[in-house]
Parts: structure tokens; sequence; C-alpha cells
């Protein structure tokens, strides 16, 4: 069964839609009052964020457009120390999708939300004519409540030591060999970070700056820190953890895995008395956990080989293409 | 034990290997006579040596020249400017190999003309050109088609085998060029005092290092095949080095575990059954080169985009932007931080110039890695 342009007309197949699919995956108090919009409690400071989600193809290895679009919003909030709580999803979903691919969406929607404490209490739904949007996009948008403030990318001062969560470059590996038909076994890491994050508030670690290293990778949130806090970050090029596997994909396609995606891994800036601390609780989590680097005087973002050879990492600058030879 | 994909390179990065090596070559190198000014042919080495700061670790009399194998960056503007107009040709679909998406032609790219709607595909491999044409076979499929001679022979496995396959819809647009002639062209100018070749990795792999033994025997100048990693650049220069110190002038092999003296028959054979060498190619930077670049042979002229629509695909020179100083990078000539636009009016993003838009080109290395 497909998705036709009937299922966003507002009447009953519209209906049959939300309630069938939508409020029996996400129910909620909250949701199922079926208001105009939702009335939620919030005290305190609170964190808000919201991101589109657009995805070919839109199953991966290691999640989907749903998943990604749950992890993605969460990631933000717990990025800025902040609990996700509430949340609010908009489909655009082109004509002819099929049904069974909206559900295994929902489902994998449904799935994530339980790993948090967050409820989806707003939404909406439109079809779309094909050919006007690819398949499916989906916004969603996101309240936190903030555990832990002052985390910025202009806090980083001369001496603060740089880690990185895990292994970096999955999901941009898994996507590009997809687009350009290599096979792969490689997972994307997307995933929902609010538990490292809560571990390191509550061991007490003062985190100065955090960001979850998305579209850009890791050279981006490095590029993006050393501007804002006028600072160099000198990077050591053997401590930054990278798989066998994104490494071999890099090599067929002469990608830089600094500069791939990530949906589930973040980069943390601490005190130099933090670092060590800091490694150990993340590596509860995963064991490519690492130090690496620091923050020196200067500007921009340096590599240093373990030859005595330094280079700079720049910003990835336009679309991810293979080389030609 | 197998084997796995790590195992193929992470030795040739290996810190300690790279740092015997320099000691090695700081041996060397202060036996010299005069500075070593070493043109890396292919670009790909010239990105080996930014991005793994080789020449931070060299004495100060090692210098090197970048060379003009950046298949991009070469590439007129004219010819550019006919992947864009092929690609706005009705029924049409433009296939090409990565970075030729992002090069600007005279006034457009074909990054731009897709977003204007043109149908354009970056491959990842020659081949996926045949599914592209037969799953469209309404469509013309342009395969626009670049690269030095390490490509060259993919291009003719595909004609192959939609020949034998019985694909008719599938078009080509040839620009292969070849490396020795351009060599040739440099050491004839002389200006840029070159006196050490590092051979290309892959074009070597198909054309073999006999096909150097021109640079050795004409122009007296020592020429080793390295291969792309940072340990194979840096026993390339012990080994140039000691052909200098030992007053040898010689062809030599450092890339052994892919290049041969012959070269690659097989794939030598199948280039020469469907393509031959055109009397002169305008090279971007360089000029005209006699005999420097390849075209399809006239018996399969109703493939050959350039034939089938020649009506609208002109052959005016097109000049490079004033400021842009490309020309004389690609002949050795200057170093990309000597241009004035380099970094300013000319990035990545915005490139004025080839060089700097191929990840191959010397602006765009120095750019990412050396700025």
């Amino acid at each position: 069964m497909k998705i036709t342009l009937a299922y966003g007309g507002g009447g009953e197949e519209t209906n049959k839609l939300i309630k069938d699919l939508f409020y029996e995956n996400f129910k909620n108090d909250i949701l199922i009052k079926a208001e105009d919009a939702a009335i939620i409690n919030i005290d305190g400071k609170t964190a808000f964020t919201t991101d589109s989600f657009t995805i070919d193809p839109i199953f991966f290895n290691g999640g989907d457009i749903g998943k990604l679009s749950i992890a993605g919003t969460c990631n933000d909030l717990a990025m800025m120390g902040a609990e996700p709580k509430f949340l609010s999803i908009s489909f655009i979903i082109e004509e002819g999708l099929h049904f069974n691919d909206l559900k295994k969406i929902v489902d994998s929607i449904s799935t994530e939300l339980k790993k948090v404490n967050a409820k989806i209490v707003c939404g909406d739904t439109k079809v779309v004519p094909a050919g006007s949007v690819d398949k499916i996009f989906i916004n969603t948008s996101g309240i936190g409540k903030v555990i832990k403030d002052n985390i910025s990318a202009h806090n980083l001062k001369i001496g603060d030591k740089i880690l990185v969560s895990r292994d970096i470059g999955r999901h941009g590996s898994v996507v590009l060999a997809k687009r350009f038909g290599v096979d792969t076994e490689i997972n994307s890491d997307c995933k929902i970070l609010w538990d490292e994050v809560k571990a390191l508030i509550d061991e007490g670690i003062e985190i100065k700056a955090m960001r979850d290293a998305t579209r850009g990778g890791l050279s981006a949130v490095l590029n993006e820190w050393a501007e804002a806090s006028n600072i160099r970050i000198e990077i050591e090029e053997d401590k930054i953890p990278i798989s066998d596997e994104v490494s071999g994909l890099c090599e067929i396609f002469g990608f830089e895995p600094m500069d791939l995606a990530n949906e589930g891994t973040f980069i943390v800036a601490v005190e130099s008395k933090d670092a060590e601390k800091t490694k150990e609780i993340l590596k509860k989590f995963n064991k490519n956990a690492s130090i690496i680097g620091e923050v020196v005087e200067g500007e921009k973002v340096v590599l240093k080989t373990p030859y005595g050879s330094k280079r700079y990492i720049d910003l990835p600058k336009g679309e991810l293409l293979p080389r030609i030879c | 034990m197998s084997l796995s994909l790590k195992d193929l390179y992470s030795k040739f990065r290996d810190p300690a290997t790279i740092k015997a090596l320099k000691k090695e070559i700081e041996k060397e190198a202060v036996k010299l006579k005069e500075p070593m000014r070493v043109m890396e042919i292919c670009g790909g080495h010239t990105h080996t040596i930014m991005k793994y700061g080789i020449k931070q670790i060299l004495p100060d009399n090692i210098n090197f020249i970048h060379g003009p194998g950046c298949p991009v960056c070469v590439m007129p503007k004219e010819r550019i400017d006919h992947a864009i107009i092929l690609a706005k040709q009705p029924d049409v679909i433009l296939a090409t190999l990565g970075d030729m998406i992002r090069v600007p032609g005279s006034t457009s790219s074909l990054a731009k003309a897709r977003a204007e709607g043109a149908n354009v595909v970056p491959l990842h491999s020659t081949l996926d050109v045949l599914e592209i044409a037969k799953a469209n076979p309404d469509k013309k499929v342009v395969f626009f088609a670049i690269g030095f001679e390490t490509t060259t022979p993919m291009t003719a496995a595909l004609m192959k085998r939609a020949l034998n396959e019985g694909v008719k819809n599938i078009y080509y647009h040839i620009n292969h060029v070849l490396v020795p002639p351009p060599m040739r062209a440099i050491m004839d100018g002389g200006e840029a005092r070159i006196n050490a070749f590092i051979g290309p990795s892959h074009v070597s792999v198909i054309i073999g290092a006999k096909s150097y033994e021109f640079l050795a025997k004409d122009y007296n100048t020592p020429v080793v095949v390295a291969g792309f990693e940072p340990v194979d650049v840096m026993e390339s220069i012990l080994m140039l080095l000691k052909q200098k110190n030992e007053g040898r002038c010689e062809v030599e092999i450092q890339y052994k575990r892919a290049t041969t003296y012959e070269g690659n028959l097989v794939a030598q054979k199948l280039i020469d059954e469907f393509m031959e060498v055109r009397d002169s190619f305008r090279w971007r930077g360089l000029g005209d080169i006699p005999y420097s670049a390849l075209k399809l042979k006239d018996k399969f002229s109703e493939f050959d985009a350039e034939k089938v629509w020649a009506d609208v695909l002109p052959n005016k020179p097109i000049d490079d932007h004033k400021l842009c100083i490309c020309g004389e990078i690609l002949k050795g000539l200057a170093n990309p931080k000597e241009c004035k636009v380099f970094a300013t009016a000319c990035t990545p993003s915005n490139p004025l110039g080839s060089c700097m838009v191929s990840d191959e080109g010397a602006c765009n290395a120095y750019y990412r890695y050396g700025r």
C-alpha cells in the first residue's frame, strides 16, 4: 500500500494515519488531547532547538531517517547540557511512499524515544505530489531542561584538552558508500548521546564546550571552536580514533575521515585536570574515546603527525565527490 | 591470518620508517652539489607531499616543483563548456568522474547546470555508465571522459562492454591526456630548471617506466617512479639523491609493488583498440601540445560526442582569469602562494583557476594543508 495525496487532505485518511499510526506509536497524555497546541510545563532554564532531516538513502546500516530525526534533535539539546523533554515532529511525505516504509520509520522513532525520557507532544503531516520532495522529509523541534549550563564554543582557554567520544566518520561513510554503490558492513553511529552527557555531568566534569560532530565532521567542529574562542587547536594524528572500515572506505573514495558526518559522536573540551577522568567515563560507553589534542595560543586547527610535520585542518568545502583516480 | 585493507597502506605511513628515511635523506642531501629541484608530475603526489607535510621534514636544498598532472586542472575552459553544453541538450544524461562536477568553465560549471535542471551524474566507477544507459534506454548518456593514462583503460573497457552488450545509447567525449608530452614540453621550455623527477604512480602502472626513458636520455634528468604514500615519496627522494650523488641518470622504480618497466600491456592494447593520438591538444596553462591527448578512432564516430554534437560545441580558446597564474604553476614556474588571488578571491568554494578546484591541484593542496 502506498501513501496517496488523500492522506494529507485533512479528511478521513489523514485521521486514520494520525490515529492508527502516529498516536498508536507516540501516545502520551499531552499528544492524545489533539488540541491545536500542546500545553507543557517548564521551569528553570530551557533549551530549544529545531532540525530538518533529509537523507538518501532513508534506510541505512545502523538507522533510518526516523531514528536520525530523534537522535539529531535530542543530541542538539544534550550538547547544551539539556535533558530532552518535549519534541514536535512534522512529516513531509512524497506521494507514493510505501506505507510499510512509513511504518518502519515510525517504529524506529518510537524505539528511539523510549531511550530518553522525552515525549512527542505535537506534530503535523503533509503529503505532497511525487517529485516535490524525496520520499520523506522530517522536521523535529525539541525542548530540554538545562542541567548543566554555560557550555559554549566561546569558552576554550589555552591548555584545555579536546576529546572525541568514539571513532569518527561512520555515518558519512555509510551514506556515501550506499550512494556510490559500494557494499559495506559499517554501521552508522546514529545514537542519542544524553546518557554519555549525563554521566559527565553526574561525575562533576566541568564541560567547557561540547558539540556533536554532524555534517562537516570533526574538522568543522574544531574550526568553529578555534574561531569562536580565538585560539588554536592542535590535534595529534595518531590519537584520532578511526575504525579500519572507515579508513578503508576513505582510501577507496579519497575522503578524509575528519570531514565525514557523524550522528552519535561528540567532541568535548575540558580543563586539563579533568581530561583523564572524562576519557575514562566516555570509555564506559565506547572504548575508542580519546584525548585528541589541546588548545594553544594562535588561530586555526593544526594536525601534528607522529614524525614531526604539521598541517592545517580546514573546514570541509563543497560537495563530497569521489576522487578521479 | 587474513589481510585487511589497512595492511595494504599502514606500513607505508609508518612514522618510524618515515623518520628513518628522513635521516638517510639528510645524509645524502649534504653531499648534493646543487639544490635538487624535483618535479612531482602527478597531482596525487602533490597532495601527498602537502597532506603529510613532507616538504617540512626535508632539508632546504630539496625543492618540490609541482607538475601538471591533475586531470581537471589541465582541462581548458572551452572543453569544460562542452560538458556543460552537452548536459543541457535534450534527453542527455551527462556522467563524469568526481571533481569534474565542480570545475568552472567560462560561465558556469556542471554543478550549476545540475542545479538548473540538467541531468548530471557524478560517478565513482566508469562502468556505472553502463547501468545508467541500460536503465534509461530512451536517453542519450554522454560519458565525459577525463584523466591521464590511469583512467583511459576504464573508458576503453566501458566501450568494449557496451559494444559487446549492444548498448547503443552511450556517447563519449574523450579528454584523455598523456603524461610524457607535457613533460617534454616543460623540459624544452627549460625555465623551470628541473633536475629530477618523481614519476606518477598509477599512470606508470599502465604505461610502464619505459615511457620516461627520454627524460634520462635526452635531458640527463633522473626519474624515480614513486608510490602515493609518504614512505614511497620519502624513499623515492632518497633514490633520486643517490642517483645525483653517484652521478647516475636513470629511470628507476620505487613503486615496484604495482609498476613494471613495460606497464600493463593488456590495458595498452585495449586503449589502442578504441583510441588514437590527436594531432594536438590545448592544455590549460601550457597551451597547444602536439600528440598529447587521445580521441576515439574514426570507426567509432557514431559514439563520439564531439562529432555527434559538433554543431553546438564551440572550439574557440578561452583565456583564464587574468589574475590567475595556474598556467605558470602548471609549468613549474610559480608556487600557489605567489598568486595574488590565492586564498583571497580564489578559494575551493569559488575557484578562479583550475588548480584550486581539484584535490590534486597544487593551489587546492596548499589551501587545505599549507596556508
